[in-house]
């Protein structure tokens, strides 16, 4: 009975149904079903196979937002079941994201949130135009393990490096890692920065930051 | 100087990309959206505006939403004829749909290093040498900010690269790195400086300025303020949208259309709105997501369409286009380069766009190179030559001349050769050569491109620029930075 509906939850993944995701996990809490596994043997599997039918070339990019935004909901719908219960889903680590002050540009670092939490991180999505101070904050709050900056400007750009310093003086440094991105931002600007991580692009993004978290 | 520009003036090719009931309807479905969805104006100033003339202004999320009536009134203020003055009036640019103009490009971050080949951060100098070469090149009309000066303050940064500019061209400038009321009113002061005067700038606009919009259906706060000071000094302006296909813009193109167009009409009805007759235009840079990658693509198919239809809309609302064509999404000079700076170029001319933008960089326009920008100019003076069509006459018809020469002769030696071939287009990069002469040598046009580019650095050297306006230019700037 519960392979079946394990199955239905790939799928929904699968299809990008968030509406589905979240109808197959509240059907798994009534049955009594541990989120845990809900989450391992039926989501997962879906995201999964979403990832390797995309490093194939069979699904893009919109794909895996969807199924990203599908497994968002089924987590959160199975969230207060596993508090409940006194579990954690385990994640691969947190990352505290957002662009930085006086920029306001988002659809970047937004599909870089997608794509890490699809990938097993919790992501802390602090918005646009983000001052350092608050950066600074949320990572010491949640105990990051990596904070990401984006950027779009090369005025802007120079933002991530006070971001860095801030995270320096408030002695964060070295155990929060930094990666940072955006279309002016190249890996020499990074490494003179001294951000740990940089990508081009969101799929590139979650490489650099398993690297980081050493998984 | 180069004495004249090379526009396209005489273009006899027509294509039809939307029927006029197309567009109708694309203009239909952008009222609906401004008035029922809305556009996001994250300005105290422009929210002011709107507001002043009725429009639901929501204070909380900034945006906008205006009824159609108020645009399309709005839109008919705007002049549909004028000129972006030079400061060399010979090299005036008359925008009155019967000329197409190419800029240079911007604005990258890195450059490819004339003499060493490396890629590089960009800096002033760059802007500097790049202006020269632009100046020289007759295809080059007019100049955007090529590479950011980023080895400038961030505050003042737009202000030194209009000096870097001025300083060895006295061609028309247009910026699109100037996105603050602070820096907009510092530019208009060094403008009216070298116009001599407010109301001289006001006459013969010199500098004009480009914002882009924040797709989907949003602004810039201080785009928009570095626009309306422009507009108030006289100063064309204009909004670029680069909505992209399936990210910041519906998959279909028809939608992404309705999203550019609603972005970028909304800003403009907002300039006539605050300054009623500012002369503004259109402009669109608009694309389909890579669906691989996520990445702003600058080439494809999708591009090339949208090309000739955004001069549809821009024809539509009687306002000049500026269009984004050129821009390869190739890494060097090469075979995609050539392919997408050419079919793009050729869709946005071929429908008479007002200005191109622009010559000379890669990667999605991240990454400067002489080369390239030499190659766009080839491929810019292919085009305006095939625009010109087929003249027929009876000159052209040349019957008599047929006659004379008969079966088996040639043509070489007639006299109607000699008064007519040099209506031929001669290339100056492709290689025509024996193909033993190129094993040889194993040379080509990336080569000729690059040893042109250093011939005219080494030789072009116009400096424009009174050394006491200078001066005062670094007053100006001095003032912001202090």
């Amino acid at each position: 009975m519960s392979e079946e509906l394990f199955q239905a939850m790939a799928q929904s993944i699968v299809d990008g149904d968030i509406e589905a995701a979240r109808r197959l996990a509240q059907q798994a809490i009534e049955q009594g079903i541990d989120p845990l596994d809900a989450i391992n043997k039926g989501f997962v599997v879906g995201v999964n196979y979403v990832g390797d039918q995309f490093a194939r070339g069979e699904m893009f990019l919109p794909d895996l937002v969807l199924a990203g935004e599908a497994m968002k909901a089924a987590v959160a719908t199975l969230e207060p079941e596993m508090a409940r219960r006194g579990t954690e889903r385990k994640t691969l680590g947190k990352v505290v994201l957002g662009t930085v002050q006086g920029d306001i540009h988002e659809i970047g670092k937004t599909l870089v949130g997608t794509m890490l939490s699809a990938s097993g991180f919790q992501v802390f999505d602090l918005g646009v135009d983000v001052p350092a101070e608050r950066f600074v904050a949320k990572a010491r709050e949640v105990d990051a393990d990596i904070v990401g900056l984006s950027a779009l400007l090369t005025t802007t750009m120079l933002r991530q490096r006070e971001v860095i310093q801030a995270l320096e003086a408030a002695g964060l440094r070295p155990k929060v890692k930094v990666m940072v991105g955006g279309a002016p931002v190249t890996a020499a600007w990074a490494q003179e920065i001294g951000a740990e991580g940089h990508s081009e692009d969101a799929i590139g993004a979650v490489a650099v930051a398993k690297r980081l978290v050493g998984a | 100087m180069a004495g004249r520009i090379r526009s396209l003036s005489d273009r006899r090719l027509r294509l039809e990309v939307l029927c006029p009931e197309d567009v109708e309807r694309i203009h239909t479905a952008t009222l609906d959206v401004i008035e029922t969805v809305g556009v996001r104006f994250p300005s105290q100033r422009a929210l002011a505006i709107w507001e002043a003339h009725g429009a639901k202004v929501d204070r909380e999320t900034m945006v906008v939403r205006a009824p159609g009536a108020l645009i399309e009134e709005a839109l008919r203020k705007a002049p549909p004829v004028y000129t972006l003055a030079a400061r060399d009036p010979a090299l005036d640019l008359p925008l009155d749909g019967q000329h197409v103009y190419v800029g240079t490009d911007g604005c990258g971050v890195e450059v490819i290093d004339l003499e060493t080949g490396v890629r590089r951060r960009s800096c002033l100098r760059d802007i500097e040498e790049i202006a020269r070469i632009a100046d020289y090149l007759e295809e080059v009309a007019f100049h955007w900010v090529p590479v950011s000066a980023q080895d400038c303050p961030p505050e003042s940064r737009g202000l030194h690269e209009l000096r870097a500019i001025w300083r060895h061209s006295a061609k028309h400038v247009q910026t699109e790195s100037i996105y603050s009321a602070r820096e907009a009113e510092a530019a208009v002061e060094m403008a009216a400086a070298l116009a001599g005067g407010r109301e001289a700038l006001r006459a013969r606009p010199i500098l004009s300025i480009m914002e882009c919009t924040t797709s989907p259906l949003g602004h810039d706060g201080g785009s928009l303020e570095a626009a309306l000071v422009g507009a108030e000094a006289g100063l064309p302006v204009g909004f670029m949208t680069m909505a992209s296909c399936a990210s910041t813009g519906p998959a279909t193109l028809a939608g992404n259309l309705v999203v550019g167009n609603a972005e970028v009409i909304s800003a403009l009805a907002l300039i006539q709105l605050a300054f009623p007759g500012a002369p503004v235009f259109y402009a669109a840079a608009q694309t389909a997501m890579d669906l691989r990658t996520g990445a702003y693509t600058g080439g494809g198919p999708e591009d090339f369409l949208f090309g000739a239809a955004t001069n549809a809309l821009a024809d539509f609302y009687h306002i000049p286009l500026s269009m984004g064509s050129f821009a390869t999404g190739a890494k060097e000079p090469n075979w995609q380069a050539g392919i997408e700076n050419s079919l793009s170029t050729f869709m946005a001319s071929v429908v008479g766009s007002d200005m191109l933008l622009g010559v000379g960089l890669l990667h999605g326009s991240r990454i400067w190179s002489y080369e390239q920008l030499l190659m766009d100019c080839e491929i810019w003076d292919l085009i305006c030559h095939m625009m010109t069509g087929i003249v027929v006459n009876e000159e052209t018809l040349a019957l008599e001349v047929i006659r004379e020469v008969g079966p088996g002769g040639n043509f070489l030696k007639h006299r109607h050769t000699k008064e007519h071939m040099r209506a031929l287009w001669i290339p100056h990069l492709m290689d025509r050569r024996p193909y033993e002469v190129w094993e040889e040598r194993r040379d080509g046009a990336r080569d000729w491109a690059r040893a042109r580019a250093r011939e005219i650095l080494a030789s072009h050297d116009p400096r424009p620029l009174d050394p006491l306006l200078d001066a005062e230019l670094g007053r100006i700037i001095a003032a912001v930075e202090g």
